[in-house]
């Protein structure tokens, strides 16, 4: 690893994450098996049967941010999808036809050599968790269905009424075991139990090491600015059950705290706002609310993210593992919701929060005037409304988003009078 | 008027005004009325409780007013109805209301219920073909049998719930076999009147439905069969509502042979199965149920379902009722499309918007889809 010495986070988070993708097409021209996986479904089972995984949501969101997303849209509405459902969907499952067209016709498809998001490989297998919606369920069906691969699916149902039930944990357990099975058939060897103890140790590693990482944010002023929050959890989706997560978060740690003992922080002395962002990022448009934010003074230190792939569990009990996926906060009951949100902005000294109402997540935004008028009810915290669209470039008003976020900066000004 | 005129009159007028349907139902029976919102929940412990199950599927509205500060213009239009009409206090007579969580949509609307009545949420397993899925929903229909009790003030119990899934089947058996006589009579049968037969089951007492349904059955097996000159399709989708999209197909000599409504044929396409355990019972109906976007369905089997169906109604196509903002729907139709297209079957999308004020569009649609035949 000495290629990695002296490398910064943010180096290490390049050379990893390509490092990722381009052993996954390495792999699957050597024939082993490639997994496509949604960003926050049990990454254990799959690493431990040395399959290489692949995140649709990742790969969608850096075509997106590459402002590829509009040439997959295209082509997937003119398959029949409708503009109305989750933008990741549509982008990867355009991507995926042009895959496939690819491999039967031998010829790379013009829109596929274009596109400028990394090169995936078709999967063997995928796997699914509802834990982040429902729609995951639909896309990965079509997904299995066009591509006549198995389909494992983790039901982590909605959790109505907090806490998780006990029956809920046990049932998420059995398909945890069910998974193991599916994989034991489809890789025809048997699962590692031992290897998968030590899989689960990493991932507590890694999850501990973003945890230090992005707790900086609660640290006034804050070292890291948010927006780097969206850039490295492209890793922790990625590379939770591998030592790169654990390395790069650590790295990424040292740093800010190097940087909080210097005094310094992430605005060079600019940091008049500390907000939070509820919600998916607008990839297209990252740039635009990252400045549009920065002119303002608008520090973004609080976000739901940290906490989504913060999967704690003993390691061994699988009720408890099932019980650290089945709490991403967008799949449990209001009350919990406001508790999470409440906490965001208590823990990051946030005085001001957005929320993203995101055309393609009817989840992430169908309570988010209930959850906004009892959160400031709550801390007392001001917030605006935008509307967006996490890739969909289509969906999204630079003009609106300004003066939202003009008009919190406004209400933040006044409450510190 | 004929029997059947006086059946099909009495249905229409049920489905027509819900609110005096329950008036009665509950005039004659004395029973409390417990709100059913879409797609899918276990009703039969709601009759087991003593209480009228009252099917909430929203309404043809143009007005979306209110709903509007609490639900973005992006979901669904039954969902919108249906928040419009909790925050007008349509809903405040009902001593609670069941919803369940298929899709994001609607875990989000058993969070935020504004009407008075107690809402009882609850989630169905997606991994179907596990036993612990049946044993996690079981679990679930436990917390609905006890919100329900505390609601209503009954104790319900194993054998009233037993009584009840007798009543259920019966219902459905009774439902499944007039649609298939029905689709012999389509000059009886209008696409109109069967969708108010459907959708009446939802406001009368079941064991009432029944009995209205075989006479009517009985009464359209003794008619002799007419050669039908117009043509025949197969609706699939959530609803064919409202009643104008309906009126455009009868314009046009359209009838409906079949259908894969959820508001309709889902919802009696699978009886409750033999069993000791009765919440079990209910648990195994939801694993057995097929052929629908909002219940996981590993190989599509809802495609070859539809197809399948072509051939056994012998229609001339299939009519896609795409619920504006539906996702589970939008999902499956352009895998749906592909093979109606490569099976040269033909097939038309009509968006469906409880909320449309001009169908003029859907008719100039319909009627050059009726053309091309």
């Amino acid at each position: 690893m000495s290629e990695l010495e002296g490398m910064t986070a943010k180096q290490k988070l390049a050379y990893y994450q390509e490092k990722m993708y381009q052993d996954a097409l390495d792999g699957k021209a050597k024939g082993e098996l490639v997994c496509w996986s949604s960003s926050i479904a049990p990454c254990e089972f799959c690493e431990v049967m040395g399959i290489h995984m692949i995140y649709p949501e990742n790969h969608a969101a850096a075509v997106g941010a590459k402002h590829g997303a509009l040439a997959m849209i295209e082509l997937a509405e003119r398959r029949g999808y409708s503009l109305d459902i989750c933008s990741y969907a549509r982008i990867n499952l355009a991507y995926m036809d042009l895959l496939v067209e690819e491999a039967k016709t031998g010829v790379t498809p013009k829109e596929l050599e274009e596109c400028p998001g990394p090169r995936i490989p078709l999967p063997d297998v995928i796997i699914t968790c509802n834990n982040i919606c429902n729609t995951l369920l639909k896309w990965y069906e079509n997904l299995a269905v066009e591509l006549n691969i198995p389909y494992i699916i983790i039901d982590v149902p909605y959790v109505h009424h907090w806490p998780i039930p006990e029956y809920t944990k046990e049932y998420i357990a059995d398909q945890f075991e069910y998974a193991i099975k599916q994989l034991e058939d489809l890789c025809g060897k048997p699962f590692d139990r031992q290897k998968f103890i030590e899989v689960q140790e990493q991932c507590q590693r890694s999850v501990n090491a973003w945890d230090r990482a992005m707790g900086m944010a609660c640290t006034v002023p804050s070292p890291l600015n948010g927006f780097d929050m969206f850039n490295f959890m492209a890793l922790i989706v990625c590379a939770r059950a591998k030592y790169a997560a654990e390395d790069t978060f650590n790295t990424l740690a040292d740093e800010l705290e190097a940087k909080a003992a210097r005094g310094e922080d992430a605005f060079k002395g600019g940091e008049k706002f500390r907000i939070a962002w509820e919600g998916i990022a607008c990839w297209p448009y990252l740039s635009h609310t990252y400045k549009s934010l920065k002119s303002l003074g608008c520090n973004m230190v609080g976000s739901t993210y940290p906490g989504a792939w913060s999967i704690h569990y003993t390691v061994g009990n699988m009720k408890e593992m099932g019980a650290g996926y089945c709490k991403m906060y967008s799949n449990t009951c209001l009350d919990h919701k406001v508790d999470v949100i409440s906490d965001v902005l208590t823990s990051t000294s946030s005085t001001g929060i957005t929320y993203h109402l995101n055309r393609s997540c009817k989840l992430m935004s169908f309570l988010n005037v209930e959850t906004a008028e009892i959160v400031k009810e709550r801390t007392g915290v001001p917030y605006v409304s935008f509307d967006g669209d996490q890739t969909d470039p289509r969906n999204f008003s630079p003009a609106q988003f300004d003066t939202r976020v003009q008009a919190l900066a406004e209400i933040m000004e006044q409450n510190k009078k | 008027m004929s029997k059947v005129e006086t059946i099909l009159a009495n249905m229409k007028a049920v489905a027509a005004n819900p609110k005096q349907a329950i008036a009665d139902a509950q005039a004659k029976t004395g029973k409390a009325a417990v709100g059913v919102l879409p797609v899918y929940a276990p009703e039969e412990i709601v009759y087991a409780a003593g209480a009228l199950p009252v099917g909430c599927w929203g309404k043809a509205t143009k007005n979306i007013s209110k709903a509007r500060t609490y639900l973005p213009a992006f979901a669904c239009s039954i969902m919108q109805s249906i928040m419009e009409m909790e925050l007008e206090g349509v809903y405040d007579d009902l001593k609670a209301v069941l919803v369940s969580s298929p899709c994001d949509t609607l875990k989000c609307m058993g969070q935020k219920w504004k009407g008075k009545c107690p809402v009882i949420q609850f989630v169905h397993p997606q991994n179907r073909n596990l036993e612990s899925a049946n044993v996690f929903l079981v679990e679930e229909y436990k917390l609905v049998r006890k919100a329900l009790e505390e609601a209503l003030g009954v104790t319900i119990t194993d054998e009233a719930i037993n009584k009840a899934i007798d009543v259920y089947n019966e219902n459905r058996q009774a439902v499944r076999k007039f649609l298939e006589v029905a689709a012999d009579y389509p000059q009886v049968i209008d696409p109109v009147a069967r969708h108010a037969i459907m959708k009446a089951r939802f406001f009368m007492d079941k064991a009432d439905h029944t009995a209205a349904i075989k006479e009517l059955t009985a009464e359209l097996e003794a008619m002799p069969k007419e050669a039908w000159k117009g043509k025949k399709v197969i609706l699939t989708g959530i609803t064919a509502e409202p009643d104008e999209f309906l009126e455009i197909l009868k314009e046009f000599d359209i009838a409906v042979v079949a259908d894969d409504l959820a508001q309709e044929s889902r919802q009696v396409r699978v009886d409750v199965p033999e069993g000791d355990e009765p919440l079990m019972r209910l648990a195994k109906q939801w694993q057995n149920m097929y052929g629908c976007s909002l219940a996981t369905d590993r190989d599509k089997d809802r495609i070859p379902m539809i197809c399948d169906m072509v051939e056994k109604y012998g229609a001339d196509a299939v009519i896609y009722c795409q619920m504006k903002f539906c996702d589970p729907e939008e999902f499956d139709y352009p895998l749906l499309y592909s093979k109606m297209e490569e099976k040269e079957i033909r097939n038309l999308m009509i968006e469906i918007d409880q909320q449309a004020s001009s169908f003029e569009q859907i008719r100039t649609r319909i009627q050059s889809f009726v053309e091309m035949f």
